[in-house]
């Protein structure tokens, strides 16, 4: 199961650079066939919100690859450092 | 470590769990009630004859959901974490309560000008920010007191109170707009002229009884025992995420549970709504009482599955909520589409009718006409065809007027729809139910507010309250599918699923006193 979750890093770190892509690709397309203000603002939230969770999801992913969830902490004692 | 129970800090735990779920409910409440009159509040403040308000109508319905909760969440949660539970969730009560009773108060586009919009736009901000500190208050709060046998229990009645604000929501907007004279389209019109403001001030009343009552209780013992120790977290927000250990966790809370779980829920109880009104083109007042019917009969079961994680775990019932979700959405909306078609179904010309009504308009050159044309289908539909055109004094109409289309359910065929309904809010109650008790016990006491506030917020502020917007954008883009954005809640849910499954554990915190 250790080594599943270990290679899943991988598929989790590609989705960022994927999701932001395509993001960033239908806002503009969108923008250009709709230039106006609504528009704009919709796709500007959409791409700086979803822009963090997408690195989120890329620093998940380098967790797992590195093995960090191979075992889940049982105590506080191990979350706080 | 000796930590007191319920009794020995003289707060019954029913009275936790009242205290905290009314305050939460009338959060909720009061955050839905902006979104259900949304169109009415354009009107009044967001005209689109003004480029500047209507930007400004579109900041407070994006902002204040997506933006603002998260960041609540960081403010309010390190709040909590710093001064305590009890003062954090009663603050955001106030806020909440204050900003939704003045928007009720503020005065028209056209008496203040442009005043008005960025007046509601700013309370608008402050109602975001307080329903951001609400949640991780409240749930923290109940499972603080409750024993760990009973945490999943106790936390779903806090679980309960979104649908209910939801459900209280669309009573009382529904039962004002109906009150207002004994001529149902005359009290509509007086709704959409001022009875809107009823909802918004009634809230001033529900918030007062719910701060009096929060007021009387004591701080949660748990966090009373660590300030006493001195152990309290001196900087709740470099602790939950710039720690790798509580990071890692807030990143698997978010990715493995909460935004399948956000998904499934703003579904279930908005898309629905949204799919029914603007695909099937259901009655306005049909909507909502499907709504209501589906939410009360379904409930019960948030209790259930709480209840239930208690015996066997959380997450394998949070994920079959998932799972299910993910399988069915498409027959679900696709029956929901056949209930409400009338394609290919002849009327009956002797029901059928056709209403016109002439009313003056300030010039006198033309009038307003409304011709509304009642059509009554083989398969028990009734639809009504309102047109609005303008009428010259010639006795000539433009032949360009707007037309509405809304349709009613025969009793078969409305009961049919509150089962589709249902089934997704039994979903919602699924993956929700538990979910309270799954947070607090991923994260320590001292820094809990915080850490399991962000996650929540962005699962379901961001990839939740983004479902009816991302879904209604890919029926535009893909004209030829009506079931199309139906992929953005599949796609994440699916995400979710797979990382649940695969790293998410179903051990049930013993001890959340550490």
């Amino acid at each position: 199961m250790n080594q599943v979750k270990k290679y899943g890093g991988l598929i989790w770190m590609a989705m960022c650079p994927l999701v932001i892509w395509l993001l960033a690709a239908t806002a503009m397309e969108e923008i250009r066939k709709h230039p106006v203000i609504d528009t704009k603002i919709q796709w500007g939230v959409f791409v700086i919100v979803f822009i963090p969770i997408s690195l989120g999801l890329f620093l998940f992913g380098w967790f797992a690859w590195k093995g960090e969830y191979d075992h889940l902490p049982e105590s506080s004692d191990e979350l706080i450092q | 470590m000796n930590l007191k129970g319920p009794a020995q800090t003289g707060n019954p735990i029913w009275k936790v769990i009242g205290a905290s779920s009314v305050g939460t409910l009338i959060e909720w409440y009061d955050f839905y009630i902006f979104g259900s009159l949304a169109p009415i509040i354009a009107a009044q403040f967001f005209p689109k004859s003004d480029p500047t308000a209507a930007l400004l109508a579109t900041l407070a319905t994006f902002a204040a959901g997506f933006i603002v909760r998260p960041f609540g969440a960081l403010v309010f949660g390190r709040l909590g974490d710093l001064v305590g539970r009890k003062y954090t969730f009663l603050l955001t009560l106030i806020l909440m309560g204050g900003s939704t009773f003045a928007i009720g108060l503020v005065p028209g586009y056209e008496k203040i000008g442009f005043a008005a919009p960025i007046i509601i736009l700013l309370l608008r901000l402050i109602q975001g920010l307080a329903l951001g500190g609400e949640y991780g208050g409240a749930a923290t709060y109940v499972a603080e007191h409750a024993p760990k046998d009973k945490r999943g229990y106790y936390t779903s009645w806090i679980q309960t109170t979104a649908t209910l604000g939801l459900l209280l929501s669309l009573g009382i907007i529904l039962g004002t707009r109906t009150s207002l004279d004994r001529n149902e389209a005359l009290s509509i019109q007086k709704f959409e002229d001022w009875g809107w403001r009823i909802p918004f001030l009634l809230s001033i009343v529900l918030v007062g009884v719910s701060v009096y009552i929060r007021l009387r209780m004591k701080e949660s013992p748990l966090f009373t025992e660590i300030k006493a120790a001195g152990k309290i977290s001196t900087n709740p927000l470099k602790e939950s995420f710039m720690h790798k250990a509580n990071l890692k966790m807030v990143l698997l809370a978010l990715f493995g549970m909460v935004m399948g779980q956000g998904v499934v829920w703003y579904t279930g109880q908005f898309y629905a709504q949204t799919f029914m009104e603007n695909v099937c083109r259901l009655d306005f007042g049909q909507t909502r009482t499907i709504l209501i019917w589906a939410i009360m009969l379904a409930t019960p079961l948030f209790i259930l599955f709480g209840w239930w994680s208690d015996k066997i775990g959380r997450k394998w019932i949070m994920l079959a909520g998932m799972l299910l979700a993910v399988a069915t959405y498409r027959p679900i909306y696709q029956t929901m589409l056949e209930i409400s078609e009338t394609k290919g179904q002849t009327t009956d010309p002797s029901l059928s009718r056709v209403e016109r009504s002439i009313m003056p308009s300030d010039n006198a050159d033309f009038s307003l006409v409304h011709v509304t044309t009642h059509s009554y289908f083989q398969n028990g539909i009734t639809e009504k065809e309102i047109r609005r055109d303008t009428l010259f004094n010639d006795n000539r109409a433009t032949g360009t007027g707007i037309g509405k289309t809304s349709r009613e359910l025969p009793d078969s065929k409305y009961w049919l729809m509150v089962l589709m309904v249902f089934i997704q809010i039994l979903y919602v109650t699924m993956v929700y139910g538990p979910i309270a008790a799954f947070l607090v016990e991923l994260f320590p006491t001292r820094i809990r507010y915080t850490s399991m506030s962000l996650p929540y917020h962005i699962g379901n502020g961001v990839f939740g309250g983004l479902t009816p917007f991302i879904a209604l954008l890919l029926t535009t883009i893909h004209t030829t599918d009506p079931l199309v954005g139906l992929w953005y809640p599949i796609g994440v849910a699916v995400v979710c699923l797979i990382i649940g499954t695969l790293y998410v554990s179903n051990r049930i915190d013993p001890n959340v006193n550490d």
